[in-house]
């Protein structure tokens, strides 16, 4: 590695801030951090795997890898909508986990300013550990998405299935 | 810019230089521990060798030697002084060995104490390559050897060390020109490794570079733009130091020619025998000055030796044009993370291809047999391919049968039983994967045959058998599984002491004691369950067995022990050869592919309805030749949809797993196939559900994605799982 390619690697993270893949999940518009995104691919043949949770919906090859995919609406506990051709995986890599997401459909990539960006409001606060932030852009907000919190906060998940 | 680039990378590359000092990822580091371990195993096989035939030949003795000396100094060179102080007293002592060879020596305590050393070397060595410090204190150690040095050889030295010089051989003169790889890197060091080995054979040398270590910047860039020159006086004969040479590590390319004499002597000819000082041999401190001041005067590539290279011998100049002579050793050593991956890529490509021809359009679209035959051609190739991967992996189990001929020698001695151990079929090769996974148990086995099996010498005397007992160690192949087996000529496991153990520990029942033989011998692979009454450094704690049988499951495998009373027990591993790649049968259940392993499979059949049989709480079973087994429908098991299914109109597979078998319940079958072994995500296990039943998953032909059955979860086998009897 030289120099030079250190340098396009520290500029490509630039590149990368502040900048949010929106997507759909019925009329709300998500959006997650660009860099967490591997690629988006059509709707694929999902292979399902006994006994997890509903709202993974099971394996999919990935060009001979094999990733899990999470239907994002059961994860938000929205009603199972069936896939048609609008339908998206977008795959996110998080510290080597790779993992497919069922969105309803890909929309663009917006540049968000953190200045734009508010925090959740307090009281909806059983709803939201999802989500790391709400951002503005022009008349409409998108909800941004935190990644690692999706794939690995299950706690909470628990206790509700218990209640 | 390209001048600014360089130094650019140069910068980067001192930085890295001094990072690998610091992270154990080291390639020259890691490349020491691979070497020495080889060689610590080397000399320990050899010293058993020796010990076995109660006698050091001269080869021995010089190949310990040989391997000491190299461990000393490639030690020294990383650093490590107290390994290389332990390895020069060893030195010392086989070089006094092969000196003086000395008619009564102690061999017992000769080869204690190399053993001794070598334990030694091996836990620095495994400290090292653990990443931790290595601190061992080897002055005892030392103190040791050299007592033994002292005290067990001195009486017969002293009128020997005139022999050697009388036998001197002819000396000859090369000029030798090595040109490392490209980008090997470190060159200075690999030439620097070189003339250290070089110190052995070598009655004298000078090389040029003469300053290998301390201009190390200008010394790389010289080797790389001219090559590394030698000069060598030695006993060798040109194909002998051709391939001494050619052993180098990242040797490109070698040039070696005659010269008629040492640089600034007169030409002596063909009759060089008696001129050669005397004094040369073996005396490094003197001929380094030597040299030193020859290296000033430095060679002149090409110039002087040209003329000779006419008057070689034909036989020589064949030698040379055929760069690689057919004894040189072609061994490489490779990292397993690049086999794995090699390995995945191949199972991927195999995939692919299946893709690629199974696909109609090629077959049909133009019709036209090229196609055809060029899928069949590559299928061919890939297929191929395919089993040469898979034949890299595989490795004898001679080191792992070796390193248990050290531990039966070291029991032998502490329980002061007399051992003969026989190995058979070392040659027979394993995935390395399997072999990590075997050698700690068949430790345990071997200790256990050892120090229970074995009785002592005045009982053996007393049943009329051989003093010295008896340990086979075997391996076969058998179709795709290996056996290993483990076999004393011992007194046999007692079935009454083994049943009442059991039955006292809560392993087994009263009432349920019928057992068969084999059922009652085995029980020893549970756990807790130990037959020796007293506790002793090596066996009778009861633990040991059941970790033997659950490493042996977790490959895979199974064990089974058999044995007769007072006439010795065998206990008798199945192990896969591989776990990557399996052989499969390829089931569908509604939309779903599952693999079964096809070595599980007895029979499939569709049955008929006065066959089928239902209990009050809905188990439903079959009957077959008068034998019922339960049904597993997969539908149930795995996707949670109705019970109610016809079985009449489907497939049952039967399915054995350790001696227990049921029924699968599948809709049809599809073909029978060799697939490549996938892990399931891990994330799946991040979610804290285990997908019980399932072992990973495989692509098929089309691209889509099949789960492989675990067949000892599912029939409940497992050692975990059932705590009665399994076999």
């Amino acid at each position: 590695m030289s120099q030079a390619s250190l340098n396009t690697l520290v500029l490509e993270e630039d590149e990368q801030k502040e900048k949010y893949l929106t997507f759909k999940l019925g009329n709300e518009s998500y959006g997650i951090e660009i860099r967490y995104v591997t690629e988006i691919i059509g709707i694929q043949t999902i292979t399902d795997v006994p006994e997890l949770p509903e709202y993974i919906r099971g394996i999919i090859n990935l060009r001979g890898k094999i990733i899990p995919v999470m239907d994002v609406r059961l994860r938000f506990k929205k009603p199972f909508r069936d896939y048609n051709d609008r339908t998206c995986i977008i795959v996110i890599a998080i510290e080597d986990t790779a993992i497919g997401l069922i969105v309803d459909s890909v929309s663009e990539v917006l540049s968000i300013p953190d200045s734009e960006i508010v925090q959740p409001p307090e009281y909806t606060k059983m709803t939201n550990r999802y989500i790391q932030g709400i951002g503005k852009t022009g008349e409409e907000v998108k909800l941004l998405l935190n990644c690692s919190k999706l794939l690995n906060d299950d706690e909470a998940e628990k206790l509700v299935t218990l209640i | 810019m390209s001048q600014k680039n360089y130094f650019g990378q140069l910068e980067l590359y001192r930085e890295r230089m001094i990072l690998c000092k610091m992270i154990d990822s080291d390639p020259i580091l890691e490349m020491y521990i691979f070497e020495s371990t080889q060689m610590i195993e080397q000399t320990e096989a050899v010293i058993l060798d020796c010990e076995t035939a109660n006698a050091f030949s001269s080869d021995s003795i010089n190949e310990i030697f040989r391997n000491m000396h190299t461990l000393k100094g490639s030690s020294a060179m990383m650093q490590y002084m107290h390994i290389a102080d332990t390895a020069h007293a060893v030195e010392d002592l086989f070089h006094l060995l092969r000196e003086r060879q000395p008619e009564a020596v102690d061999f017992n305590t000769l080869s204690d104490v190399v053993l001794q050393s070598v334990d030694f070397f091996k836990t620095e060595i495994g400290k090292i390559a653990s990443g931790e410090s290595a601190d061992g204190s080897a002055v005892s150690l030392i103190n040791q050897i050299q007592h033994f040095i002292t005290t067990g050889l001195q009486e017969s030295g002293g009128e020997s060390e005139t022999n050697i010089s009388s036998d001197i051989e002819p000396l000859y003169v090369y000029h030798a020109i090595i040109h490392f790889y490209k980008d090997c890197e470190m060159e200075n060091i690999r030439a620097f490794q070189l003339i250290h080995h070089l110190e052995e054979v070598a009655v004298r040398f000078f090389h040029d570079p003469a300053d290998l270590i301390d201009n190390a910047d200008s010394c790389i860039r010289d080797i790389k733009d001219r090559g590394f020159h030698l000069m060598v006086e030695s006993a060798l004969h040109y194909e002998q130091m051709h391939e001494f040479l050619m052993k180098t590590s990242y040797l490109d390319t070698l040039e070696l020619q005659f010269v008629e004499a040492w640089p600034g002597e007169e030409p002596k000819g063909e009759a060089i025998k008696a001129e050669v000082p005397e004094a040369a041999p073996r005396e490094p401190a003197s001929t380094r000055l030597e040299f030193n001041a020859l290296a000033a005067s430095s060679l002149d590539p090409g110039s002087s030796s040209n003329p000779e290279e006419a008057n070689m011998p034909s036989a020589v100049q064949k030698a040379l044009s055929n760069s690689k002579p057919s004894s040189h050793s072609p061994m490489i050593s490779v990292h397993v993370d690049k086999l794995d991956r090699l390995m995945d890529l191949v199972g991927e490509l195999v995939i692919a291809e299946a893709m690629v021809t199974s696909s109609d359009g090629i077959y049909n679209s133009n019709g036209d047999s090229h196609s055809f035959k060029a899928s069949s051609q590559l299928r061919k190739i890939t297929s191929e391919l395919q089993d040469t991967v898979m034949s890299i992996r595989m490795i004898p189990l001679t080191a792992t049968f070796h390193k248990m001929r050290r531990v039966s020698r070291d029991m032998s001695r502490k329980l002061n039983k007399a051992i003969e151990f026989v190995i058979v079929g070392e040659e027979t090769e394993i995935d390395k994967s399997v072999i990590d996974h075997i050698s700690d148990p068949l430790m345990h086995l071997v200790r256990n045959a050892i120090d229970h099996g074995i009785e002592s010498a005045d009982e053996r005397n007393a049943s009329g058998k051989a003093v010295s007992g008896t340990i086979t160690l075997e391996a076969r192949n058998i179709g795709s599984d290996v056996l290993v087996i483990v076999k004393d000529d011992g007194k046999g496991l007692n079935r009454d002491k083994i049943i009442a153990k059991a039955v006292s520990n809560g392993l087994l029942d009263a009432g349920q004691l019928e057992l068969s033989d084999r059922e009652a011998y085995n029980l020893i692979f549970q756990p807790g369950l130990s037959t020796q009454d007293q506790i002793t450094e090596f066996s009778g704690r009861g633990v040991g067995m059941d970790v033997v049988a659950s490493n042996i499951e977790q490959v895979g495998g199974i064990i089974y022990v058999d044995s007769v009373p007072g006439g010795g027990t065998t206990v008798t591993m199945k192990i896969p050869l591989t776990l990557a790649i399996i052989d499969g049968m390829n089931v569908r259940v509604g939309t779903t592919h599952y693999t079964l392993p096809t070595t599980s499979i007895k029979e499939s059949f569709r049955p008929l309805q006065q066959q089928l049989l239902s209990d009050p709480d809905g188990n439903k079973m079959v009957m077959v030749r008068g034998e019922i087994y339960s049904i597993v429908s997969l539908h149930e098991r795995f996707q949670g949809t109705a019970a109610d299914t016809d079985y009449t109109k489907g497939i049952l597979m039967m399915v054995e797993q350790d001696g227990k078998s049921l029924c699968l319940f599948v809709d049809e079958l599809i073909g029978q196939q060799q697939v490549v072994i996938k892990p399931l995500p891990a994330y799946f296990r991040k979610l804290n559900r285990s997908s019980s039943g399932l072992s990973g998953c495989t692509l098929l032909g089309d691209g889509s994605i099949s789960l492989i059955l675990n067949m000892a979860e599912l029939t409940g086998s497992s050692h975990k799982v059932s705590n009665n009897s399994s076999f």
